[in-house]
């Protein structure tokens, strides 16, 4: 029998769970859990310089591995500078467990220092949370943890632990239990035989079919399958921002991504669809624009492990509750031994009027002789890592961009903050990913405002050496706001304007990296290079582009999926 | 329309705060809420009363299934069901006023539970309406204090709701 301190347990817990990094930052109720840390080598450490970016760190590697982030923090102010990243995590169905230090259980209710009530601070932004009442409980508070936060949709679990929790000289017996049982807690294994079946006849019927995908095929681990199911049929697929990789980009089947600001073919081929099979997707407002106009002839197919998120905006025809990876093995196999197979004539002329939509608009922007527009940015650094690297982004018009431009052929690669929307994701995001992927290609692409509300992680990138790149679309003011100040307020730009930038490259100097400024668009493909081959440097790459471009198309406002401005004077 | 959403819920500190913060974090309605634990005390009751179209119960139903500590629901206006609310209720009581109050107290079947020289006080069982009637056929001007449990539900006939 071996005796253990709670902190220890909870340290020795992790370990036996598997988890190789935790991010975070000390203070005083988490004192005796560093000092378990210290004691071993087996998990490591990474010290943020905001606990915001140690879960935005942990939400990174989770993208970008499929594995639930670990984050380590005190209480009080500690605990509540998690919960921007919580939230973030939380909209995005991101697999983490966040562990928060707590004043003593006999100081908690009396206002005690650095207390905060993070059970109910964080209760509306994660999955689940659980808090520590008896060191023994610790082991088994941590197998649930990281169990309810990575099965079925996945989530943050928060750990609320007070200090008394994990004294060092009181031990306990440590068993780390094998399973997990909740009686309460079964999320589905399998979709509805039934459901499933009559879906796959309604795909063998449908004469303008669409396949919309979303985050929760990468999630879900399913876009093979998802594949193998859209080959099959011969039919389009358009996905969400979230879903970006999950059916490669460059295939012919592929429509681009959906919504807001998808494409033009995407937008129409769903309003004009006559079903729609929805593979983990949620139907949000910035993708159906108007729910009253979406999509009027269509019929819905709608798989999901999630029941609330069927039926929740736009009504399922046929739901199916389950992990999209079993339901989709399914459908492919019902496919294969099908009678019935699609109409080919009515599939061929559906695909005849995406090809006249595709061939009237599809991506494009105008090029100017001088100013380099972001957009060709983008295609730059798309050409020159060979469409491979792992992209974060932050929250404004370069994530637009970075999103249409940049072309996805693999999931978990595009890693951004699509739910929620948090400018300053993007640098520990990528730090994340990088830590795990040493040798991979990772790009920020980010706006001088969003990079600025997490400027300080370039300290961590220095003590870690993360030699990520960063990709600064410099616009010189905060662009998607303009935007809409252009196109809603008569261009009165409300403090959407940063009349006092830094100096990027020295600051990045300052913190002991690479800078490099890219003004002239001559300059522009041979300076990316030069900064991509400094393999073992943070480069923060600012590039001055076109202050006064847009992103384009654009849904309108409270029109339906097919309303669109195409560009500041096109709208269809 | 009005439903009744029984819970069995896990017995466990701050389980009850996640369902009233579901309830407001998703903009739902709650017209009453009782909760009390079972005869098996791992497990809670909680009888909720809501209003809302089809789809917005859908999601409540839904959200709720989602909580963790939520083990079982079920919308008893799905069904059969009985549905019952007590009522202690004070009301002013002198003069020829007593003699009427007790006419329609035994007229609800409630209990006068206790008295004084200028006070009455009423214990009422039964649906929500009734109790609302009482109140009406007494006349607010005459009730000084209203306590209601809100309302417990309990499916007709052979179906439970139990693990
Ligand atoms: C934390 C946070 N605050 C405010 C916003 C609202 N917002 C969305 S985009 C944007 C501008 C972003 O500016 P920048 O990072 O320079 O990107 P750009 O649009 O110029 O490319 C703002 C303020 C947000 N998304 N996140
Ligand atoms: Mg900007």
């Amino acid at each position: 029998m071996e005796l253990l301190s709670g902190a220890d347990m909870l340290i020795r817990s992790l370990q036996d769970e598997g988890i190789e990094y935790i991010y975070g930052y000390p203070g005083g109720a988490a004192l005796h859990i560093y000092d378990a840390l210290f004691r071993q080598d087996k998990v490591k450490h990474i010290l943020v310089r905001h606990e915001q970016a140690a879960v935005h760190m942990a939400d990174g590697y989770a993208r970008a591995t499929g594995l639930p982030g670990t984050v380590l923090v005190t209480s009080g102010p500690g605990a509540t500078n998690t919960i921007t990243g919580i939230a973030t995590a939380f909209m995005d169905s991101i697999p983490m467990v966040v562990l928060c230090g707590q004043v003593a259980s006999t100081l908690i209710g009396e206002d005690a220092f650095q207390e905060t009530d993070m059970i109910g601070v964080s209760r509306p932004v994660v999955k689940h949370n659980l808090s520590v009442r008896h060191p023994e409980d610790i082991p088994e508070i941590i197998r649930k943890a990281y169990y309810i936060a990575a099965t079925g949709r996945p989530g943050p679990v928060v750990v609320d632990i007070p200090k008394d929790m994990t004294t060092p000289n009181e031990r306990y017996e440590y068993v780390f239990p094998k399973k997990v049982k909740l009686r309460s807690y079964n999320p589905a294994i399998r979709g509805h035989a039934g459901q499933i079946k009559k879906a796959v006849d309604m795909l063998m019927a449908a004469r303008r079919p669409i396949i919309y995908a979303g985050g929760g095929v990468i999630l879900g681990k399913a876009s093979d399958q998802l594949t193998e199911l859209v080959k099959m049929l011969g039919y389009p697929i358009t996905n969400t921002i979230m879903g970006i990789g999950c059916y490669p980009a460059s295939d012919k089947q592929h429509l681009g991504w959906l919504g807001m600001h998808g494409t033009y073919e995407s937008n129409m081929a769903m309003h004009h669809s006559d079903l729609i099979l929805c593979v983990g997707a949620r139907f949000d407002d910035r993708v159906t624009n108007a729910t009253e106009k979406f999509c009027p002839g269509a019929r819905i197919v709608h798989i999901d492990i999630d029941p609330a998120s069927i039926s929740k905006t736009i009504d399922a025809d046929v739901p199916i509750v389950g992990p999209v990876d079993a339901v989709l093995k399914e459908m492919i196999t019902l496919v294969k031994e099908s009678k019935e197979k699609p109409d080919a004539e009515a599939i061929a002329a559906w695909w005849k009027q995406i090809e006249e939509w595709r061939a009237f608009h599809g991506m494009r922007y105008e090029t100017s002789p001088d100013v380099i527009k972001p957009q060709e940015v983008v295609e730059a650094l798309w050409r020159l890592t060979k469409g491979e690297a792992f992209v974060t982004s932050d929250v404004g018009q370069h994530q637009m961009f970075a999103a249409q431009y940049y072309k996805f052929d693999r999931p978990n690669r595009w890693i951004n903050s699509g739910g929620l929307g948090t400018m300053g994701f993007g640098l520990p995001a990528a730090m994340g990913v990088k830590l795990t992927h040493p040798d991979d290609e990772v790009l920020c692409i980010t706006g001088e405002g969003s990079i600025q509300m997490n400027i300080q992680e370039l300290s961590t990138c220095k003590q870690y050496n993360l030699p990520v790149k960063i990709i600064n679309l410099n616009n010189q003011a905060l662009g998607m706001v303009k935007q809409w100040q252009d196109m809603n307020y008569e261009s009165r730009h409300a403090e959407s304007y940063m009349g006092s930038l830094p100096d990027f490259i020295k600051l990045a100097e300052a913190y002991g990296h690479k800078g490099v400024r890219i003004e002239k668009k001559e300059d522009l493909e041979p300076m990316l290079k030069e900064a991509l081959a400094m393999k073992d440097d943070l480069v923060f790459v600012d590039i001055y582009v076109d202050r006064f471009e847009h992103v384009y198309p654009m849904q309108v406002a409270r029109g339906s999926m097919k309303d669109m401005w195409l560009s500041k004077t096109e709208r269809v | 329309m009005r439903r009744i959403i029984s819970v069995l819920l896990e017995n466990e500190p701050g389980a009850l705060s996640r369902v009233v913060g579901l309830f407001s974090q998703r903009n739902y309605n709650i017209e009453t809420l009782t909760v009390a634990p079972t005869e098996d005390e791992t497990l809670s009751r909680l009888t909720v009363t809501t209003t809302g179209s089809d789809k917005v119960i859908e999601q409540i139903t839904k959200q709720l299934n989602k909580l963790i500590e939520v083990v079982k629901l079920v919308d008893l206006t799905e069904g059969a069901h009985i549905e019952r609310e007590l009522m202690l209720v004070k009301l002013k009581a002198t003069g020829s006023q007593r003699a009427e109050i007790k006419r329609t107290v035994d007229i609800f079947r409630g209990q006068i539970v206790d008295v004084t020289s200028s006070v009455y006080t009423v214990q009422l069982a039964g649906n929500s309406e009734k109790l609302d009637g009482f109140i009406q056929a007494v006349g607010t001007s005459g009730v000084l204090e209203v306590v209601r449990s809100g309302v417990s539900g309990i499916a007709r006939g052979e179906k439970v709701l139990s693990l």
